[in-house]
């Protein structure tokens, strides 16, 4: 990538963008409030050393991650993406419950019925699927009342869970 | 004047081999029994901005600010590339997935009390095979360990 323009981690910074400057092909000089708001809560100097223990091509996708957190954080200082993870993890519990109350529905309805009909096989949901690995402890669950609005409703835009400021 | 003995030092203060003041803003959060935990939030977002963070933030809040700060430190650490966005992503995919099975489940029970509420042997067979197709629906696999919501 040619042109002598800083990209907008230099510019920030107040100084000179090297060729090889790791910042330039995750921030480009047209969009400054990306780099602005990953420096605001993690620091250059924190992003730099994330990006170099990274084979570069994972290096964009962490950027976008560590952007969407830098957003979550300035949006909610208190629970940042946590409080998004309590409500989801909230409402997969839900769903896997009201999975349940269905299922058993259908089993009352074809106790109900005569034993000549046809009874349905239902896919019996895998419940291990429906928990994380890395359940939230306790201490860290949270109910939606004490969260942000903005960092839950916006992580239900999955197109732009990255934010519009993701390279893509 | 006094001495600042390391029993009383905070894990923040501790690590930073600075004197900690009464009024240190980590040693309520950062007890010297858990270097571990300092040194996790250090690493991920530097001394200075968790102390300006928490500064920022009423005392009452900040137990709960520094438990989170501390979490997506782990998960950073842990998942240097996604850290815990990436659980965000699999928790949306499951919930879409659930979402999709769940209207399933309906759709039958709908079926199955329609076939069931209707006269005549004809209409059974009817729903026969609407149920069958139902059930042919292919599931997607519940591995969502290497997708990323943007590459859908």
């Amino acid at each position: 990538m040619g042109g002598n323009s800083p990209c907008a981690s230099c510019k920030l910074l107040r100084r000179r963008c090297a060729k090889d400057c790791i910042f330039a092909p995750y921030f480009p000089s047209d969009d400054p409030h990306k780099f602005a708001i990953v420096h605001k809560v993690f620091g250059a100097s924190n992003v730099s050393k994330m990006l170099q223990e990274l084979p570069v091509h994972q290096r964009a996708d962490a950027v976008s991650s560590l952007v969407y957190e830098a957003n979550a954080r300035v949006r909610d200082p208190v629970y940042g993406c946590v409080g998004a993870i309590s409500y989801l993890q909230n409402q997969v519990s839900q769903l896997q419950m009201q999975l349940a109350v269905a299922q058993a529905e259908i089993l009352c309805i074809q106790m109900q019925q005569e034993p000549a009909m046809p009874t349905p096989q239902t896919d019996v949901p895998d419940e291990k699927s429906f928990l994380l690995q890395h359940n939230l402890p306790q201490y860290l669950n949270y109910t939606s009342s004490t969260t942000s609005s903005n960092v839950i409703s916006d992580s239900f835009k999955r197109e732009t869970l990255f934010g519009h400021d993701m390279v893509s | 004047d006094y001495l600042t003995m390391n029993s009383s030092r905070c894990a923040a203060c501790k690590y930073l081999r600075k004197r900690c003041p009464s009024e240190c803003i980590f040693s309520p959060y950062f007890p010297p029994n858990n270097p571990q935990r300092f040194a996790c939030v250090h690493r991920i977002y530097g001394a200075s901005n968790i102390g300006r963070m928490l500064q920022q933030l009423p005392v009452y809040l900040r137990a709960q600010a520094a438990d989170c700060l501390y979490y997506e430190a782990q998960c950073r650490i842990e998942n240097p590339v996604y850290g815990c966005v990436g659980m965000i992503s699999t928790l949306h995919q499951q919930i879409f997935s659930a979402q999709e099975q769940l209207a399933k489940v309906h759709a039958e029970i709908a079926l199955i009390n329609n076939a069931y509420t209707q006269q005549g042997s004809s209409q059974f067979q009817q729903f026969d095979g609407l149920l069958s197709d139902l059930n042919n629906f292919p599931m997607e696999s519940m591995d969502t360990s290497n997708q990323v919501p943007w590459c859908l």
